[in-house]
């Protein structure tokens, strides 16, 4: 099966070629899940906060239809532009119109997920546009040609040496010069100067209330209003999922969302856009790219109540030890292995292979999504729709055929651990990925129901 | 009270000795225990791998072997929870049901059917207990790490029994050790990697055992620690609970 990209197996054993580097970059993340652990158990009705959220979204995702439109009427009502996009191709259009209309080459953009999910940045580069991201983590892989490796933490796979590196070719630091807080304070100068410029702002949306039609955006570095205040247009791109009915229960999704990111109580700045200021443009783009169909999907609507914290990264074992750049998508780690599928079955048919099913990442979901039951789930679907890999079927079906009849069974295993005995070079060599880094458990002459028949009475 | 014992394929074959200590277990405390001969598997590895519409020849199996006893008990919360989330045949629904709803991992019947408050083990050893995910997460034998709620842990009610028994702390008390059924092999370079750190949290607190509900995980383990060389070595907790 041809695929555009190696699978995640294959990406991940590349990144484990460096077990050094593995472990910092577990020991990391599991930095910021221990974080998340205290900020949790700082709320004793955390359990009941995720319980509410989860069922916000549930009615969010029964209602969307009435509720975009609310957020539509009275988002226009406070003079914004709404357009709405029913796939990424569309949502570029749109973007790149409203650019070309200011005329503008070079502007500025606020962290969005969705625009790297549309892959905005390469589009608009075609044309002419150059997108300056100003999330300090996104601008780092930006200026490493990169993509973000986590959705909240877009460089969490560089070290700051690393970074040095990048700053002292791209912003001209002196070399050598590692210290995050003089780096960071090299990256304001160089970003003011973008903002200062920039007549145009993207940014991305966390919450878009119906009720009111305002849109919040969260930042720890309060770039997305520097874009938006000082741009003469502001564009505001988000999936339709991203709807809340009300503004009282940001109550419910402000409290979460930060302590399950970051372990921070809440991230600096929750910026509220409402209605455009004198002589200034808003627009609002509203991107299905597949949502609707997920939302049709019953086993998978659930993933829909993402509202992109992270936390299922950080805590997923296998995330910690393969890296975003392994799930070859937008979205890595748990969330992005329920969410590919839907978008391309057969190019991410691998991620939801890509996890051990711990189900470590349904726990601290602050929306409660049943991500471990989901991947299973497209598993099934994966397989039933012909994306599994012949090899394994054909494995699959041997295995189900011994497995199936008893006698054909007890035969099998014992034929099977005889030649264990006997010719262990049969399964220790190099051919059985087992035994690469692991001994093959000793056969025993008797098993269990030998053993029994034996030792019994039947 | 009549018992089934269930014996995973994998344990059949390969962990005899875990079968034994599970049997001799549930005699010792008074229980009529029965293994139906001729079983197979739960058909976990084909549904866990994309496959579970091929296992309904496992399922046919599971359903005729089990269908006369009160309580079904087997020594791996995986392949317990297997059954428990997706034993479907049809025509024999009300089979399945009661097997479902009447089938247990060792450790959970002890302290939640048999009630078990002692126990005659003798064990004088530094052993760390690793939590199996699907025991875990699953079943719920043990509080979860992720969630803001009152801790528990059957295993360990169990294993404080034991005499001469000293429970190790972890500094992740319930990360996955990488198993993952055919994630083992196809994910191979992650899954060593998450089982060499799990064994480097157990020797680096003291450990000379790990314990746990699951030997896949454990066989998983064995085969890393093997390959070092470690003089750590794994048992089912069944073997130690059953150990005089």
């Amino acid at each position: 099966m041809e695929h555009q990209h190696k699978e995640h197996s294959l990406l991940a054993e590349e990144f484990n070629a460096n077990e050094p580097r593995v472990n910092w970059h577990d020991e990391t993340l599991w930095w910021v899940r221990q974080k998340r652990d205290k900020m949790a158990w700082s709320i004793p009705e955390w359990e009941d906060l995720r319980e509410a959220a989860s069922r916000i979204k549930h009615n969010v995702l029964g209602n969307l239809h009435d509720y975009l439109l609310a957020f539509e009427k009275n988002a226009q009502a406070n003079g914004a532009v709404v357009h709405w996009a029913a796939d990424a191709a569309e949502h570029n259009k749109i973007v790149l119109q409203l650019l070309q209309e200011q005329g503008v080459k070079r502007m500025v953009k606020s962290k969005s997920m969705l625009t790297e999910e549309c892959h905005l940045n390469p589009y608009l580069a075609e044309h002419g546009i150059e997108v300056i991201d100003t999330d300090l983590g996104e601008r780092i892989v930006q200026l490493a040609k990169e993509p973000p490796s986590h959705i909240v933490l877009p460089c969490i796979h560089k070290k700051k040496e690393e970074i040095g590196e990048l700053f002292h070719e791209h912003l001209g630091t002196p070399a050598g010069n590692a210290d995050p807080k003089f780096l960071t304070a090299a990256a304001r100068q160089h970003l003011r100067a973008e903002f200062i410029q920039s007549r145009v702002a993207i940014t991305g949306v966390n919450f878009a209330v119906a009720e009111t039609g305002e849109m919040v955006v969260c930042t720890n570095e309060g770039n997305a209003d520097m874009g938006a205040h000082l741009a003469d247009v502001h564009i505001a791109c988000m999936g339709i999922e991203k709807i809340i009915p009300q503004r009282k229960h940001l109550g419910v999704f402000l409290r979460l969302l930060a302590r399950s990111a970051t372990g921070q109580p809440i991230t600096t700045y929750s910026s509220h856009f409402r209605a455009p200021k004198k002589g200034q443009q808003l627009h609002i783009v509203l991107v299905d790219n597949g949502r609707s169909r997920q939302l049709g999907r019953e086993d998978f609507r659930n993933s829909l109540k993402c509202i992109r914290c992270g936390a299922c990264m950080n805590t997923c074992p296998v995330y910690r030890r393969s890296g975003g750049h392994s799930y070859h998508n937008a979205i890595a780690g748990p969330i992005g292995a329920i969410l590919a599928p839907n978008l391309d079955m057969k190019e991410y048919a691998d991620l939801p292979f890509a996890s051990t099913l711990c189900g470590s990442c349904s726990n601290v979901c602050p929306v409660k999504i049943d991500i471990h039951q989901q991947l299973y789930q497209w598993r099934q679907v994966i397989t039933k729709e012909g994306y599994a890999k012949k090899t394994k079927a054909a494995g699959m079906h041997a295995m189900n055929m011994v497995l199936s009849k008893p006698g054909l069974y007890k035969t099998a295993g014992g034929v099977g651990r005889w030649v264990m005995r006997t010719f262990p070079a049969v399964v220790n060599n190099g051919l059985n990925p087992w035994y690469k880094q692991r001994e093959m458990p000793e056969a025993p002459k008797e098993s269990f129901a030998d053993w029994y028949k034996k030792n019994r009475k039947q | 009270m009549k018992v089934g014992l269930f014996i995973p394929c994998y344990i059949d074959q390969f962990y005899p000795q875990v079968g034994i200590a599970t049997l001799s277990l549930l005699e010792k405390l008074g229980c009529d225990v029965v293994y139906p001969p001729g079983q197979t598997c739960c058909g976990q590895p084909m549904a866990n791998s994309g496959f579970e519409h091929l296992t309904h020849g496992c399922n046919e199996l599971f359903v005729d072997h089990f269908k006369d006893v009160d309580y079904i008990v087997g020594p791996s919360g995986s392949c317990v929870l297997h059954i428990k989330d997706h034993l479907h045949v049809d025509g024999k629904e009300q089979v399945a049901t009661h097997i479902r709803q009447h089938i247990y991992e060792l450790a959970e019947f002890l302290t939640d059917i048999l009630k078990v408050d002692h126990l005659k083990a003798k064990f004088p050893h530094k052993v760390g207990i690793h939590q199996s995910c699907h025991g875990q997460r699953g079943l719920g034998l043990a509080q979860m790490s992720e969630l803001v709620a009152a801790p528990f842990s059957k295993p360990q009610q169990l294993l404080q029994m034991v005499e001469g028994l000293e429970l190790i702390e972890l500094k992740r008390t319930d990360e996955c050790c990488g198993f993952g059924g055919t994630f083992c092999v196809f994910e191979e370079a992650v899954s060593v990697k998450m089982g060499k750190d799990r064994i480097a949290d157990h020797v680096n607190n003291g450990a000379e055992y790990i314990t746990g509900n699951d030997v896949s995980c454990l066989m998983h383990l064995e085969g890393i620690l093997r390959r070092q060389k470690s003089n750590v070595k794994v048992l089912h907790i069944a073997e130690i609970l059953n150990s005089i």
